[in-house]
C-alpha cells in the first residue's frame, strides 16, 4: 500500500508534477493534443484511483471499463498500474480480465510492479478448470519481463501436456511469445513443439505449426512423422490453422518430392484423363511413366487439399491455390481456377489480392483463366488498382482468337470517366498490338484516331503509346508521323511531345519536309520547354544535322548555345557532347567519324511486357508476392529436389500409434473419446476409404499372396466362362479405383493371363453358398466374389477403427443377377421399336455412382430403324451417361445397349427420350430399390461394429412368417438377393443371416439381417443411415418371403 | 502475424488502438494517412502498404478503416479476412459497426478483440462461441448488469471451442423451434448501348436463421442442384455428402449464418429481367443536352419488379438537370455529377421514364465521355436461376420444427453503357 502511495505522490502530486509526469512517459501519445487534455484527464484518473480501491466490485469494474477505454484510444494510463495491479486476484471475472487486459499493456513498462501479479498466476495454472488454467497461461506468457522467463518455460512445458486440448493450444501460442521475448530459449522451445506436433487434436494442429514456422521454419525433419497425420487432419482443423499448415506442407513437399512436371501430362496414372485413354496408348506410355512415379504422400497432400478450395475462408481457398500451383502436375492446376473466379465476387481488398495472383499465374498458363475472360471485365464501380489488375490480366489472356472481343472492350474503356484507367488501357492495347502481331495495323489506326482525343492524358498516352509500336514496324507509317507532327502544337504533355520528337529524329529521313520545321518551333520555345523535351529536341537537332545539314546547320547551332547556358546539368552534359561528336573540330578526333553510326544506328524496339513478368520468384499469396519485394520472414520455397529424400522416414511405425493411443485417450479423458467418434461422424464414407487405400498400399506384400491365390482360382472358373467373362473383366478393370492401378504396377503378373487380370484387392471368394443349384450365373459373377484375406489381415494389424471401416467397404460383384426385364417401350407405342431394360447388377464404368442398366432394343417393324439415340433429358432430373446413337438397327434385330444412371439413392424414375431418325418416345426407367446397391463384403465382426452403429432411426424391422422349407440358407440367401443387390456376410450362426451392400450414389451402407426364430417366424433388421431406403427396402423383402406363409400368419 | 489494430474514421482520426505483442506507435499510421491523401476516393487506397519497419493491411468497411500492423510475412488475405471477421462480429454484436457504436461498447470490443486473437494468431472467431464468451450488451442486460453487478462475460469455456462442432453453442433451447432459408441471387450484368448483353452472370446465396433446440442436423436437398457450378460453404456442412449425393447436411449453427454461397454455371443462359431504353445526348455548341429513359419488365417469370433505383454519373460538363419523372423522385447532385432516380415499382402496364433536359457548361465542348446507368432492382419471391429447395428434413431431435423458404433476386453490379 505504502508503495502505491508512493507512487502515486510521485507523479500526481500537483499540477506541476503531472506536467513533468508526462513528458517523461516514453508512450506519451499525441503531445500535441494539448496539456489541457490531459489534465482533465488526470482528475479523472484520481478518481479511478480511488474506486479502483474501494471494496465494491461494480465501482471497481466502472474504473476498470474507463481505464480500458482510455487505453483503446492510445492515452496513458500507466500511472494507475499499481491500483490495477492490486485486482489481479480478484473472485469478479469480467473484473479479472479487464486487469489482464491492462496488465499486458502495461507490464513492460513497470516490470517491477508486474511480478507481483506472477504468484496469481503461477497458482491459476494449476486450477481445475481449463479455461482459468488456459487464460493464466495466455497472460502469464503475454507479460513481457525478461526475469520470468524460467517461469514461462515450465509452464509452457507443463502445459503442452495437459490434458485439455484447449490449454495445449495456450501453451503452442506461448511458445512464440516466449521465443520472441528470449531467442535463447530456441532449443527447449523445440523440444515442446516436436512434443505438440505429434498431439493429435485439431485443436492443437494449426497452433503448433504456427510456433513451428516462427521458432524453427527450417527443422523439416520434425515434420516428417507428422506429415500424413496433419495432412489427413487438414479438413478438420479450424480455417486459420488451415491456412498456415497448407503453407507450411507447400514449403515441405518442395524439399521431399521430385518434380511432377517434368513429362507434363504423360505421368499421372491417377488422372481422370488416363481412365479414358485406350490401352493401347496406355501401354505405350508405361514405358515412359516409369520415369515418374507420384510418391503417395504427395498425392495425399494434393487430394487431402482439394476439398478446402470449397472453404468461405478466402485466404484458405488461396493458400490451396498456391499449393496446387507450386505442387500439382501442369494438367491438374486447372481445378483452381473457378474457386479463384469465385472469389472475386468477394470484398474489394480481397479481389485485390487474387488479382494478383491470377495476374502471375495468367502470365504462364492463359488457357487457366480463359474460359473466365469475361470476369475480369472492368466495371465503372470498381477501385482504380482493381481496374488496373483487371487490364493486366486481360492483357495477359489476349490471343488471335479472342483479341477482337477484348479490343472491343477496350475501346469502352478508353472513353472512361477515370482518365488514369484510360491511360492504363491505351497502353495495354499497345501491348496488345506488340504481342499479337495480326492486330499491330488495327491497334495503330485505332490509337490514331485516339490523337485527336479531347483528353490531354489520353493523347499524351496514345502518342507515347504509338513510338513505342512504330519502333517495332519503322517501315510505311510516315503519313502516322506526319500526323503527329500536326498534332505536336497542341500536345502539352511533356512525356508525349519528347515522344514525337525522337520519331521525328529517328525518321527524318522519312519526314525530311516537316523535321526542319518541328525543330524550328522547337528553337523557339525550347527555354520554356521540360527537361525530357530539351534533351529530345537537342537529339533531333544533331540527327538533323547529320542528315540534313544543309537546312538545319544553324538552328543547330542555336539550339546547342542554348542547351550550354540551361540550368539543368543533364542538358549542358549533353549539349556539350552532341557538340563534340557532331561539329567537326580538330579536337574531336576519332569519335567524329561515327556520330552518324552512334546517333542513327538502329535500335532495338522496347519490349512491352507485363509488370507481373517477374513476380513468380515469390510464393504465390505471401506477402511478398503482394508487395513484390522480400518481406521479412519469408520463407523460400526451394526447387524440387533431384532425387527425393528417402520416403521411408514419414512411415509412422504400427505399433508406436498404439501405445500413443492408449495414454492419450486417458489423459485427454472425455473429450478426446467424443472427438474421435465425432470425427468419424464428420468424414463420410468416402473418405474413410480413401485413408483406407492409403495404409493398404503400403501393405503390398500381404496383398500379393492372397492375389496369387486369388488367381489361380480364377483361372479354373476362367477357363468356364465364355467370352462375356472377357468383356465384364476389363470393363471392372476399368473402372478399378485409384490405388488399385497403383497396385497393379506394384504386383507383377504372370504375363500368360491376359483376358483375367485380377486386380487383387477388388476380388476373392466368397462362399459359393449364394449361386444355389439352379442359377444361372453370368460369367463375371464368379470372378468377382468379394472377401479378401489380406483386408481381413489388414483390419487386425490398424490400431485405428477408422481404417478399419473403411475396408469394410469394398464392393464386389454381385451375388445374383435377376434376368427379370421391364418394359421400356412397348411395340405398339414406339411404332415397332420394343425396349426392355433390366439390372445388370454391375458396377457402372462410366462413374462409380450411376447404376447401370441395360436396355435390349429390338426393331419389329419391317423396315429398317436409323438413328437410335438418347434425346432430351428432363433437365432437372438425374444424371446419365447415354449410349451411343445406333446408326441402324435392321429388322427383326436386336440389340443390347448399356446406359449408367445416377439415381441419387432414390426410387425416382429416370425420364429421357428415346429417339429414332423419324420418333421421339418418352421414356422412364423405374428402379426397385434394391437395384440402387452395390454388394460389398465385410466380416462378421464388423458388421456387427457397423451395425451397432446404425441404431435408432437408421434401423428398421419387421417379423414375417416362412415356410419350413425356406428356412434354410440357401434359399433365404437367394430370395433377398433376387430383392436387392447385396452381398453375403459369412456367419457364425445358422439361424442368423447377414447381408451387406452400399448404396451406388452416396456409399452409405446398408446392413441386412434376417434372424429365425421359432414358428417359422424371423426378424428382418435392415440398418442404414439413409432412412428412406431402409423401410422401402424392407417393403419389397417381405413379399418374397411371405406369400408361400400366408396362411399362418400370426395376427 | 497481426501485431496492432487501429481503427481510423473517415476524417483521419485513429479512434481506437490495440496491440496483440508490443506497443507499436501510431506514428505507424502516417504512411497510411499519406496513402490515403494521394487516393482519389476513399476506395483507392491500396490495401497494403509497406513502410520500412511494417506492413501496413487495411479494409474500408462502413466507412472505417481496420488498418492491421503486420512485422514479418504473412498471407496478406489471411490478414484481410480476419479483418472483414472482426467487422462482421462487431455488426453481429452492436447490429451496426459505426464509430459512434464501436465508441459506446469499448470495452466490449477489447474484450472482443482479445479472445479474438492470441499474439496476434486467430484464437475464436465463430460468433456462437464468442457470445458465449462474451454476452451481446442488450439494454435489459445493461440494467440488470448495473444492479446486480454481474458482468458480460461468461464464466465458463464454451464446449464449443472443444467439440468438433465448434460453431454451435451448446444448450440451446427454444420454445418455437424455427429454421429459415433465405435464397437471395444477384444478377451481374454489362449490357451495352444496343441492349445486348456482354455479360451477365448469377450469384446467389443462402442465409440461415436457425433457432432449434438441441443438436439438430439438417439435411437440405434441391430440386435442381446440378445448376450449381461452384459453391463454398460454411464449415458446417459436410463435404463429402454433397460430392456424393449434392445434398446438404449439416448442424447447424444457432442464429444467423450464411450456409452457401453459390454461382451458377455459364453455361445456362441469364435471363435478364429488366430492360432500359435510353437517348442521352449532347450537341456541340449548344448548352442544353437531352436525356430520356425508360425502363420496362423483360422476363421476370410473372413477379413484379420492385425497388428499382437508378443512378448515373454525368459527365464533368453537365451543370444541371431539368427532368420529369413519370413516378417516382429523383435528385441530382450539381457537386458530384450524380443523378439518382428513385423508381420503386415497375407498373408494366405504365413504364415508367425519366425525361428532360440538361444544361451544360457554356461555351464548353461536347463531353464525350459516356454515363454508365447503374440499376438496382428486387424480386420477391423468385430465383432467377431457378434453384428450388426440394426439402428439409431434421434428424437427431424428436420435435416438429417450423420451417420456412424466401427466394429473392436484386440486381448485383448491373450496368448499362449508353455509348
Amino acid at each position: 500500500m505504502s508503495t502505491n502511495n508512493l507512487s502515486y505522490n510521485d507523479q500526481g502530486g500537483s499540477d506541476s508534477a503531472v506536467e513533468v509526469g508526462q513528458e517523461t512517459t516514453p508512450t506519451s501519445s499525441n503531445a500535441g493534443a494539448g496539456f489541457g487534455l490531459f489534465s482533465t484527464n488526470f482528475k479523472k484518473n484520481d478518481d479511478l484511483k480511488e474506486m479502483l480501491e474501494s471494496n465494491k466490485d461494480s465501482l471497481k469494474l466502472d474504473a476498470m471499463k474507463r481505464i480500458i477505454a482510455l487505453i483503446a484510444k492510445g492515452k496513458n494510463a500507466s500511472e494507475l498500474f499499481p491500483a490495477v495491479v492490486k485486482n489481479v486476484a480478484s473472485k469478479n471475472i469480467e473484473l479479472k480480465k479487464l486487469v489482464y487486459v491492462y496488465l499486458v499493456r502495461y507490464a513492460e513498462e513497470q516490470q517491477d510492479l508486474a511480478l507481483l501479479s506472477i504468484s496469481t498466476f503461477q497458482r491459476a495454472l494449476k486450477d481445475p478448470n481449463q479455461l482459468i488454467r488456459a487464460s493464466a497461461l495466455r497472460v502469464l506468457s503475454s507479460i513481457r519481463v525478461p526475469i520470468i522467463v524460467p517461469i514461462m518455460m515450465l509452464a509452457i512445458k507443463e502445459a503442452a501436456s495437459d490434458m485439455s486440448p484447449y490449454v495445449r493450444k495456450t501453451s503452442a501460442h506461448a511458445i512464440q511469445k516466449l521465443y520472441s521475448l528470449d531467442p535463447d530459449q530456441k532449443e527447449h522451445l523445440i523440444e515442446v513443439i516436436d512434443k505438440l506436433l505429434k498431439d493429435k487434436s485439431t485443436l492443437v494442429a494449426g497452433s503448433v505449426v504456427m510456433a513451428f514456422e516462427e521458432v524453427c521454419p527450417d527443422r523439416i525433419d520434425l515434420i516428417h512423422k507428422n506429415y500424413r497425420k496433419l495432412c489427413n487432419l487438414l479438413v478438420d482443423v479450424e480455417e486459420w490453422g488451415q491456412v498456415v499448415i497448407i503453407t507450411m506442407l507447400t514449403r515441405y513437399a518442395r524439399t521431399q518430392f521430385t518434380s511432377p512436371w517434368k513429362e507434363d501430362g504423360l505421368f499421372d496414372e491417377n488422372s481422370e484423363t488416363a481412365f479414358y485413354e485406350s490401352d493401347e496408348k496406355k501401354t505405350k506410355n508405361g514405358d515412359e511413366k516409369k520415369s515418374y512415379m507420384m510418391d503417395p504422400d504427395h498425392r495425399l497432400l494434393l487430394r487431402n487439399t482439394k476439398p478446402l478450395l470449397q472453404s468461405r475462408n478466402t485466404a484458405v481457398v488461396v493458400s490451396v491455390a498456391q499449393l496446387y500451383w507450386h505442387l500439382a502436375p501442369k494438367h491438374e492446376v486447372g481445378v483452381i481456377t473457378k474457386s479463384l473466379v469465385r472469389l472475386l465476387r468477394s470484398h474489394r481488398e480481397v479481389q485485390y489480392v487474387v488479382l494478383q495472383n491470377i495476374a502471375t499465374m495468367s502470365i504462364q498458363r492463359k488457357g487457366m483463366f480463359e474460359p473466365y475472360m469475361k470476369s475480369f471485365y472492368v466495371r465503372s464501380t470498381d477501385a482504380t488498382h482493381i481496374k488496373s489488375l483487371k487490364l493486366e490480366i486481360l492483357t495477359s489472356l489476349a490471343n488471335e482468337a479472342n483479341i477482337s472481343t477484348i479490343l472491343r472492350e477496350f475501346q469502352t474503356y478508353v472513353k472512361s470517366q477515370d482518365k488514369q484507367f484510360a491511360a492504363g488501357t491505351i497502353q495495354a492495347i499497345g501491348r496488345c498490338a506488340t504481342n499479337i502481331s495480326e492486330v499491330t495495323d488495327t491497334c495503330l489506326q485505332g490509337l490514331v484516331l485516339l490523337l485527336s482525343n479531347r483528353d490531354e492524358t489520353v493523347v499524351a498516352e496514345s502518342v507515347v503509346v504509338i513510338k513505342k509500336l512504330l519502333q517495332t514496324q519503322p517501315t510505311q507509317h510516315s503519313d502516322i508521323i506526319k500526323h503527329m507532327a500536326k498534332l505536336f502544337d497542341n500536345i502539352a504533355v511533356p512525356m508525349a511531345r519528347a515522344s514525337i520528337l525522337w520519331l521525328m529524329g529517328e525518321y527524318c529521313e522519312r519526314v525530311p519536309q516537316i523535321a526542319p520545321d518541328v525543330l524550328r518551333k522547337m528553337a523557339k520555345s525550347f527555354t520554356s520547354e521540360e527537361d525530357i523535351v530539351k534533351l529530345q529536341t537537342v537529339n533531333l537537332a544533331a540527327k538533323l544535322y547529320l542528315t540534313n545539314s544543309k537546312q538545319t546547320k544553324l538552328l543547330t547551332q542555336y539550339i546547342l548555345n542554348l542547351g550550354k547556358y540551361d540550368q539543368n546539368y543533364d542538358i549542358r552534359d549533353r549539349t556539350r557532347f552532341i557538340r563534340q561528336l557532331i561539329v567537326p573540330n580538330e579536337k574531336s578526333g576519332a569519335l567524329g567519324k561515327y556520330a552518324r553510326r552512334i546517333l542513327l544506328a538502329p535500335k532495338p524496339a522496347p519490349v512491352l511486357e507485363s509488370t507481373y513478368k517477374d513476380r513468380d520468384r515469390y510464393q504465390l499469396g505471401t506477402l511478398s508476392h503482394t508487395i513484390n519485394t522480400k518481406a521479412s520472414g519469408y520463407l523460400e520455397l526451394s526447387d524440387w529436389p533431384a532425387v527425393a529424400p528417402d520416403q521411408s522416414v514419414r512411415n509412422v511405425e504400427v505399433i508406436e500409434p498404439v501405445k500413443e493411443w492408449a495414454p492419450s485417450l486417458g489423459k485427454t479423458g472425455k473429450s478426446k473419446l467424443s472427438k474421435s467418434s465425432d470425427d468419424k461422424f464428420y468424414s463420410d464414407s468416402g473418405e474413410e476409404k480413401e485413408k483406407g487405400s492409403g495404409s493398404s498400399s503400403s501393405e503390398d506384400s500381404s496383398s500379393e499372396e492372397s492375389s496369387s491365390e486369388a488367381e489361380s482360382d480364377e483361372e479354373k472358373s476362367s477357363s468356364q466362362s465364355s467370352e462375356e467373362s472377357d468383356k465384364s473383366s476389363s470393363q471392372s478393370e476399368k473402372s478399378s479405383s485409384e490405388s488399385d492401378s497403383e497396385q497393379k504396377k506394384t504386383t507383377k503378373k504372370p504375363p500368360q493371363k491376359k483376358t483375367v487380370k485380377p486386380t487383387a484387392k477388388d476380388r476373392s471368394y466368397l462362399l459359393p453358398i449364394v449361386c444355389g443349384p439352379g442359377e444361372r450365373l453370368h460369367g463375371f459373377v464368379s470372378k468377382q466374389v468379394p472377401v479378401s484375406l489380406s483386408l481381413f489381415s489388414l483390419c487386425i494389424l490398424t490400431p485405428c477403427p477408422l481404417s478399419c471401416a473403411a475396408l469394410l467397404l469394398q464392393v464386389s460383384g454381385p451375388a445374383f443377377v435377376p434376368e427379370k426385364s421391364h418394359d421400356l417401350l412397348h411395340r405398339m407405342t414406339g411404332k415397332g421399336l420394343s425396349a426392355q431394360y433390366q439390372f445388370p447388377r454391375q458396377p457402372c464404368l462410366y462413374q462409380p455412382t450411376m447404376v447401370s442398366v441395360q436396355i435390349s432394343l429390338t426393331n419389329t417393324t419391317d423396315h429398317p430403324l436409323e438413328q437410335i439415340h438418347i434425346g432430351d433429358r428432363d433437365p432437372t432430373g438425374l444424371d446419365m451417361h447415354c449410349f451411343n446413337a445406333i446408326e441402324c438397327l435392321l429388322p427383326e434385330a436386336s440389340v443390347t445397349v448399356s446406359l449408367g444412371v445416377d439415381f441419387n439413392d432414390s426410387t425416382q424414375a429416370a425420364n429421357f427420350q428415346l429417339c429414332t431418325k423419324e420418333d421421339q418416345f418418352s421414356v422412364s426407367i423405374q428402379p426397385a430399390v434394391g437395384e440402387l446397391f452395390l454388394p460389398a463384403t465385410m466380416t462378421e465382426q464388423d458388421f456387427r461394429k457397423e451395425q451397432g452403429k446404425l441404431l435408432g432411426m437408421n434401423e428398421s424391422s419387421a417379423t414375417i412368417t416362412m415356410a419350413a422349407e425356406n428356412t434354410t440358407r440357401q434359399p433365404i440367401s437367394r430370395q433377398v438377393a433376387t430383392v436387392a443387390n447385396l452381398g453375403v456376410v459369412p456367419s457364425g450362426q445358422d439361424n442368423i443371416h447377414r447381408f451387406a451392400g452400399k448404396t451406388a450414389s452416396s456409399g452409405a451402407l446398408v446392413l441386412v439381417t434376417v434372424e429365425l426364430r421359432e414358428l417359422s417366424a424371423a426378424l428382418i433388421t435392415i440398418n442404414t443411415e439413409k432412412s428412406v431406403m431402409g423401410p422401402m427396402l424392407l417393403r419389397d423383402l417381405k413379399p418374397f418371403q411371405e406369400p408361400k406363409a400366408k396362411m399362418n400368419e400370426l395376427p | 502475424m497481426i501485431h496492432s489494430l487501429f481503427l481510423v474514421n473517415s476524417s483521419g482520426d485513429i479512434f481506437l488502438e490495440k496491440h496483440w505483442k508490443s506497443v507499436v506507435s501510431r506514428s505507424v499510421c502516417d504512411y497510411f494517412f499519406e496513402a490515403q491523401e494521394r487516393a482519389s476516393e476513399p476506395e483507392n487506397v491500396p490495401p497494403v502498404i509497406p513502410t520500412p519497419h511494417h506492413y501496413l493491411i487495411s479494409v474500408l468497411r462502413h466507412r472505417i478503416y481496420f488498418v492491421a500492423v503486420i512485422q514479418s510475412e504473412v498471407p496478406p488475405l489471411f490478414v484481410i479476412e480476419f479483418l472483414h471477421r472482426v467487422v462482421d462480429t462487431f455488426q453481429d454484436y452492436f447490429g451496426v459497426c459505426t464509430e459512434a457504436a464501436i465508441k459506446d461498447n469499448v470495452v466490449v470490443v477489447y474484450e472482443l478483440l482479445e479472445e479474438m486473437l492470441d499474439n496476434g494468431f486467430p484464437l475464436a472467431t465463430e460468433s456462437n462461441i464468442l457470445k458465449e464468451l462474451i454476452k451481446p450488451p442488450t439494454i435489459l442486460r445493461t440494467v440488470v448488469n448495473t444492479i446486480t453487478g454481474s458482468t458480460n462475460v461468461g464464466e465458463q469455456l464454451p464446449t464449443g471451442q472443444l467439440s468438433v462442432v465448434p460453431w454451435r453453442r451448446t444448450g440451446v433451447k427454444y420454445t418455437n423451434n424455427e429454421a429459415y432459408f433465405d435464397v437471395v441471387e444477384e444478377i451481374d450484368a454489362i449490357i451495352d448501348k444496343s441492349g445486348s448483353t456482354i455479360t451477365a452472370e448469377i450469384q446467389g446465396v443462402i442465409d440461415a436463421c436457425v433457432k432449434l433446440t438441441g443438436m439438430p442436423d439438417l439435411t437440405l436437398s434441391f430440386m435442381n442442384p446440378r445448376l450449381l457450378d461452384d459453391v463454398s460453404f460454411h464449415p458446417c456442412v459436410r463435404f463429402k455428402r454433397w460430392e456424393a449425393e449434392r445434398i446438404l447436411s449439416f448442424i447447424p449453427p444457432d442464429g444467423n449464418f450464411r450456409l452457401l454461397s453459390y454461382h451458377v454455371s455459364s453455361q445456362n443462359l441469364v435471363a435478364i429481367p429488366v430492360y432500359v431504353k435510353h437517348n442521352i445526348t449532347f450537341r456541340e455548341g449548344s448548352s442544353q443536352g437531352r436525356f430520356e429513359l425508360t425502363l420496362g419488365p423483360k422476363q421476370t417469370m410473372g413477379k413484379g419488379v420492385e425497388a428499382v433505383l437508378v443512378s448515373s454519373q454525368l459527365p464533368r460538363g453537365v451543370l444541371n438537370t431539368n427532368l420529369n419523372p413519370t413516378q417516382g423522385t429523383y435528385t441530382f447532385d450539381p457537386v458530384t455529377k450524380l443523378l439518382s432516380w428513385d423508381v420503386g415499382k415497375i407498373n408494366p402496364q405504365k413504364l415508367p421514364s425519366l425525361k428532360g433536359s440538361m444544361s451544360l457548361q457554356a461555351g464548353a465542348s461536347k463531353p464525350d465521355e459516356n454515363p454508365t446507368i447503374n440499376i438496382q432492382f428486387k424480386i420477391q419471391q423468385s430465383a432467377l436461376s431457378g434453384l428450388k429447395v426440394n426439402r428439409l428434413d431434421m434428424y437427431g431431435e424428436k420435435y416438429k420444427p417450423f420451417k420456412g423458404i424466401k427466394y429473392m433476386t436484386k440486381a448485383g453490379k448491373f450496368q448499362i453503357a449508353t455509348r
